[in-house]
């Protein structure tokens, strides 16, 4: 009899995967939609736990692994791009003001 | 000889015709005046010729000349074929010898007209086509004439076109005798339908022996009867003869006297086997022949005109002619044909000299007292209106009158077993109408010759030319009716034995007064006439114009109103809606509705097509403008999205 039930699980996956998306939409910081982002993966991960639990298959097990691996791939990606745009001279890490093709110095 | 002299005695006029017509502008007036009038000689001495060839022969002696054949189809033909027995010989005489005495009267009178050779070339024309109206010997033939007389009528009586009113009278001549022309073309076709054949011998040859039904005969005869009340200005058709005074005086006097109107007479005399056969169309004829006599002397007797006074009488005359036509004395009607033209022709000829005489004065009642202006013209025109009225005895008219008077008392009608028409009434309505005949002409005569003197005085001289045929034919009104008397005086029957020798008129068993009350009817009117208008302070001046009647006959009997709204108005509005043309007018408004509306459509596509691609491109600009604010580069906004659609895709998955 597990502590929790699938149900339950789904819950909470749902209100980590709302609260991260959530904070990637309202949330400007780069920094801060990384953060949040790493939220939804994981409750999405955090699914496929508790769907691995809930059917006795380990596959939900590897697919975590792979989430994680995944997870830590997308922020170091997410953390240089920030890194490379601070290099360029981007002095702020405001999200909305990186939407012009055109770079910001040379507008 | 006749075989040549017959196709000539045509020709002459014919030629004369030509001539004068071609030569319009080229000759003198008396050039023109001497080639018309040697025509008519020519022809008047040659139908003497022929006459008196024919008289030496045999009895029932016909001089027949076949030109040349004009159609031949399976069960009809045709031929130019001219015929001289002793009816056309009597028909000749009076239309070439009383024609020439009018030509060489108008050769005088027209003298000064710029038109005198369109005058000659159509009355000389008219002459030729009453020739071959009296002597052709088919019935198609005939008709070419009738129709001739019918054409030279329209342009004698509008032969001065200038005046509007002169040519309307011409046509209202030409519309009534073609209502006749038809009438008469439709029992031409019955006849020829039923005997294949329209010589005059085979036709009465076959209606007497029994080929055609008796509906059909009778129908034959009616149309006949219609066609000669056209031509004859008998009632129904009156109306044009007074309106037909618009032409120069001796276009009247060839009219009234020698041509045109007798054709009528001529044609049923020359049927006259025909009408035996149809005793309810001879009961017609004989009833508005009376009718119109009676009509014709009241319209006399209340007219101011001095020419439409004698145009009246010529209906009245005519009237006479028809009633003895209806009641089988033929010879009579012949007779009276006969009579009438020298009379009628003297008082035309004289009315014209007084007409011209006193600058154009036509109104009686200005008239007045010209019997000290001009006593030749006084004495001829009371020469004619004795022969006119029948003064017993010293007339001409009395005997033909006389000859109708006695037949028509002898007449019954079998129209059917039970009911018989007897001649008496006839006959009663007939003596009024003599008397009446007197009454007005020597009403006339009184006004215009005795009495005071008016303001019109009379000017020149009557040439010689113009007083030598009115001698002439003041000598035949006074003594061409001898050779025809009642029994009662000399039995002389020379006209009736001339015409049909084997069955001559009997008039036996006629009572003295019956010719007693023929001679005093007339005296009586010319009593009654001197009473009121001829005395030195007449009694009547005029007859007064108050009373509706009068008004109404002086508007002859308001026919004319009653044609007008008949046929004129509606013919009229015809005419006026085939000018407007109502049907073309729809058509074009359908057209221009058609093309409005196609108009419209075309606005509309085009305005439809407009306002798609405006609001299209609108759209589509307001389209990309959306979707380039989607386009943002905000990666929130982004996310956002995905987010939503995401959503909306789960939502839709679920729900549906």
């Amino acid at each position: 009899m597990p502590a929790f039930s699938f149900n339950d699980i789904l819950l909470l996956a749902t209100t980590l995967f709302s609260v991260g998306l959530a904070g990637v939409l309202v949330r400007r910081n780069m920094v801060f939609m990384l953060m949040s982002l790493d939220i939804m993966l994981n409750a999405a991960a955090l699914v496929f736990v508790g769907a691995g639990a809930r059917w006795h298959d380990a596959t939900g097990q590897v697919m975590f692994v792979l989430i994680l691996a995944l997870a830590a791939v997308e922020t170091a990606v997410g953390l240089a791009i920030i890194l490379c745009l601070h290099a360029h001279g981007r002095p702020t890490l405001d999200a909305d003001t990186g939407n012009l093709l055109r770079g910001w110095n040379h507008g | 000889m006749g075989e040549i002299l017959l196709p000539l005695l045509i020709l002459c006029p014919l030629a004369a015709s030509m001539i004068v017509s071609v030569s319009a502008g080229r000759m003198g007036a008396c050039a023109i005046g001497t080639v018309a009038c040697t025509g008519v000689g020519i022809s008047a001495v040659i139908s003497i010729i022929l006459s008196i060839t024919l008289l030496s022969g045999p009895p029932a002696g016909v001089l027949q000349v076949t030109l040349w054949p004009w159609m031949h189809i399976a069960g009809f033909s045709a031929d130019i074929a001219f015929m001289l027995d002793r009816v056309s010989m009597v028909m000749i005489l009076v239309v070439t010898i009383v024609g020439l005495l009018i030509h060489v009267y108008a050769a005088g009178y027209m003298r000064d007209d710029p038109g005198i050779a369109r005058f000659f070339g159509c009355m000389t024309l008219f002459v030729a086509a009453m020739l071959v109206l009296v002597l052709a010997s088919d019935l198609l033939c005939l008709f070419i004439g009738w129709e001739g007389v019918g054409l030279c009528s329209y342009l004698l009586i509008g032969f001065w076109y200038n005046d509007p009113a002169n040519t309307a009278a011409a046509r209202k001549a030409f519309y009534m005798t073609r209502m006749g022309d038809v009438a008469l073309l439709c029992g031409l076709l019955l006849l020829a339908t039923a005997t294949g054949s329209l010589r005059i011998g085979a036709v009465l040859a076959a209606v007497t022996n029994g080929q055609l039904a008796p509906s059909g005969v009778n129908l034959a005869a009616l149309f006949i009867l219609v066609g000669a009340l056209a031509k004859s200005a008998q009632i129904p058709f009156q109306t044009w003869l007074p309106d037909a005074m618009a032409g120069p005086t001796p276009t009247s006097a060839l009219i009234h006297a020698a041509t045109m109107v007798t054709a009528g007479i001529y044609l049923i005399a020359r049927l006259h086997d025909l009408f035996a056969m149809a005793t309810p169309i001879m009961a017609l004829t004989a009833i508005l022949g009376t009718l119109t006599l009676l009509m014709g002397a009241c319209t006399a007797l209340v007219q101011s005109d001095l020419k439409r006074i004698l145009a009246w009488s010529t209906i009245s005359q005519l009237g006479y002619m028809f009633l003895a036509l209806g009641c089988g004395v033929w010879q009579a009607a012949l007779f009276h044909l006969m009579t009438h033209a020298f009379f009628k022709a003297l008082l035309f000829l004289t009315a014209g000299a007084v007409i011209m005489r006193t600058g154009h004065e036509q109104d009686i009642f200005r008239l007045g007292g010209l019997r000290h202006a001009m006593p030749g013209l006084s004495a001829a025109f009371a020469v004619g209106a004795s022969a006119l009225a029948g003064l017993p005895l010293v007339t001409a008219g009395f005997y033909s009158k006389e000859m109708i008077l006695s037949g028509v008392w002898h007449v019954h009608f079998g129209l059917t077993r039970e009911w018989t028409l007897s001649g008496h009434p006839l006959w009663g309505i007939a003596l009024l109408g003599a008397f009446l005949t007197a009454l007005y002409i020597f009403r006339c005569v009184f006004i215009v010759f005795c009495g005071k003197k008016q303001g019109t005085s009379a000017t020149g001289r009557t040439s010689r030319l113009m007083s030598i045929p009115l001698g002439c034919l003041c000598f035949l009104s006074l003594c061409g009716g001898v050779i025809e008397m009642p029994d009662t005086l000399p039995p002389l029957h020379l006209f009736s034995t001339l015409l049909d020798p084997k069955t001559p008129l009997s008039h036996a068993d006629e009572p003295i007064w019956l010719v007693l009350a023929g001679a005093l009817a007339p005296l009586a009117g010319l009593g009654v006439a001197w009473v009121l208008w001829g005395r030195a302070t007449p009694v009547m001046h005029e007859i007064p114009g108050q009373a509706a009647i009068i008004r109404l006959a002086r508007t002859g009997w308001g026919m004319d109103a009653l044609y007008d709204r008949v046929f004129v108005q509606p013919f009229r509005l015809l005419t006026w809606l085939t000018h407007h043309d109502v049907l073309a007018h729809a058509i074009t408004a359908t057209g221009r509705l058609t093309q409005a509306v196609s108009g419209r459509i075309f606005q509309a596509r085009t305005g439809f097509l407009d306002i798609l691609s405006i609001w299209g491109s609108r759209g589509t600009g307001w389209m990309a403008y959306l979707l380039g604010q989607l386009d943002n580069g905000r990666v929130r906004w982004y996310a956002a999205w995905i987010a939503g659609g995401l959503c909306a895709g789960l939502a839709m998955a679920v729900l549906s």
